[in-house]
């Protein structure tokens, strides 16, 4: 029986005419202080294509988002980048790579002496040296109304909601135009409606730009509604990988256990 | 005790948990420990200090990022250090006045305050003062940020970190020291002619004549310009302190701790070797 991993290689593997995918997981594990959080783990995400990873909490999907942008690296086992091994990559060399992508954090993560406006600059001035001032704030403010926060552009990120800081986290990863995008827990501690609001958001950036997205959530709706894919993780390894309705036909016990009660 | 590790407290439920303390089974153990940790510090600090540096020196340059920080270190510091030269100054001038009169060398009083300000007491406060408010802020601040992942976010964005953060901080206290320093000279010496003024008559001229009288360079410039070690060692623990913080508000507050601490000691013992360096090299 061929394994996730098997499935995932031969995949991966180059074909004529056919580009590298966008982001290939191969076999990766990682610990901390002797607990293993990823067992070997395999997957893969091409351009347009958006993943849902899905699990308990603690096993291993934020890791593996920190993995992909080189916030921290596995113990064995390789993550490609548009076919590029980040592994052992210098800090400059990494961050040429990292232009490509944009990363949301859980909590937003926001810079807390910057205003919403400067937040959504900040990689523009690092990056796009060329850009005027003007064009940068044209720029920030286009950012900010595509996620629908153009009216709260001086505010400082304590003085808005989470959800607001959560669009304001998207319109920053969004600055550079990641060819990449993933997303930690986008709907966390939103209430419904905001949570569909981002979600709505999610797929229409997704319609107009094509990126290759990696969604780390334990909201099983939310996933089903952004994501093409789902991959379910227990225990540092991917239970089941597939559609939705992959899921749903499942007789396996930790798949139907983990839909019943989500 | 139960099995989860928890000591049940009658009265309770549930059962307050009790923390085991994991003591080493020996005196050596506890000393392996220690040895450990110190090394581990020590490695971690050298290869922090690696990567600050290549980040300093490559291209893009963060130069905004270092006019603030020089704002930061040396503007806002300056009336700090200037008060704390002032005080040092009087100080200095009474206790200089009393024990010169005992052995009846009044006349040497100008002299005895230039070159204990400017030799000793000015570079050594400055370091003390400015590694009091600037360790503990940048300790604090880059804590902070680590603890909240804006370090990380910063990483993310394809910015480095160690050039952006820790090599700009690190030069600002690297340049802004030995300014800071002269800053506290003048302060003191100030205060320590005005000391003595108020008692007796001395003009300001006489004193400076007096006191500067076959002074070289040689003899107050390394001692004012030493203080860029200082600003390396402030700047440099502050952001390993900052940018190695884990475990939330605690950590901020340990990060703070440490930084200061460890600043002001690690700066004490360089002031050792660097007094002998300058005996050696500028007699």
């Amino acid at each position: 029986m061929a394994t996730a991993y098997d499935i995932a290689v031969k995949q991966a593997e180059p074909e004529q005419d056919s580009p590298a995918p966008f982001v290939v997981v191969e076999k990766v594990y990682k610990s901390f202080d002797g607990h293993r959080v990823l067992n070997g783990i395999s997957l893969r995400v091409d351009q347009g294509e958006t993943l849902a990873v899905l699990g308990r909490s603690g096993t291993g999907k934020s890791v593996l988002l920190r993995l992909i942008i080189g916030l921290d690296t596995p113990d064995s086992g390789a993550i490609r980048i548009h076919g590029q091994a980040i592994a052992g990559l210098a800090l400059d060399r990494m961050g040429e790579i990292r232009k490509k992508m944009g990363f949301v954090f859980q909590q937003a993560a926001l810079y807390d002496s910057l205003s919403v406006q400067e937040n959504v600059a900040f990689p523009l001035e690092h990056h796009r040296r060329d850009m005027s001032k003007s064009e940068r704030t044209d720029r920030v403010r286009q950012l900010l109304a595509e996620v629908g926060l153009d009216g709260d552009i001086d505010k400082m990120p304590s003085d808005i909601s989470g959800g607001m800081q959560k669009r304001v986290g998207l319109a920053r990863a969004l600055a550079l135009e990641p060819e990449i995008l993933l997303l930690d827990e986008p709907t966390a501690g939103l209430d419904p409606i905001s949570s569909a609001e981002i979600d709505e958001l999610i797929l229409k950036l997704q319609r107009e730009r094509r990126m290759a997205s990696v969604v780390v959530t334990h909201d099983l709706h939310s996933a089903r509604t952004i994501a093409g894919r789902l991959a379910l993780l227990n225990e540092g390894d991917v239970v089941i990988e597939g559609t939705f309705e992959d899921l749903q036909q499942s007789e396996i016990g930790f798949v139907k256990e983990f839909l019943k009660q989500s | 005790m139960s099995d989860r590790g928890f000591t049940p407290v009658a009265g309770l439920n549930p059962p307050l948990p009790v923390r085991r303390i994991e003591l080493p089974s020996s005196v050596a153990g506890y000393a392996a420990n220690l040895f450990n940790g110190f090394f581990e510090w020590f490695g971690s600090l050298g290869i922090f200090s690696w990567r600050v540096l290549r980040a300093a020196v490559t291209p893009p340059y963060e130069w905004r990022e270092l006019i603030r920080q020089l704002d930061e270190v040396g503007s806002k510091s300056l009336p700090l250090v200037a008060m704390a030269g002032a005080a040092i100054g009087v100080i200095l001038s009474l206790e200089a006045r009393y024990t010169l009169s005992r052995f009846g060398a009044k006349s040497m009083f100008p002299a005895t305050l230039v070159y204990s300000v400017i030799q000793v007491m000015g570079p050594v406060i400055t370091g003390l003062v400015v590694s009091g408010r600037v360790g503990a802020g940048m300790g604090a601040e880059l804590a902070s940020m680590k603890v909240t992942e804006q370090i990380d976010a910063i990483e993310a964005s394809a910015i480095n970190p160690y050039r952006l953060l820790a090599a700009t901080r690190i030069l600002a206290c690297i340049l802004m020291l030995p300014l800071l320093t002269i800053a506290t000279d003048a302060c003191a010496l100030l205060t320590g002619w005005f000391a003595q003024a108020m008692v007796e008559p001395l003009s300001f001229h006489q004193f400076i004549a007096n006191g500067f009288n076959g002074a070289t360079f040689s003899a107050f410039l390394p001692q004012t310009f030493k203080t860029a070690v200082y600003g390396l060692i402030i700047g440099l623990i502050a952001c390993f302190q900052g940018m190695r913080t884990r475990g939330g508000a605690a950590g901020v507050g340990r990060a703070a701790t440490n930084s200061v601490v460890l600043a002001s000691l690690f700066l004490i013992l360089a002031d050792v070797v660097l007094v002998k360096f300058i005996l050696v090299f500028f007699p």
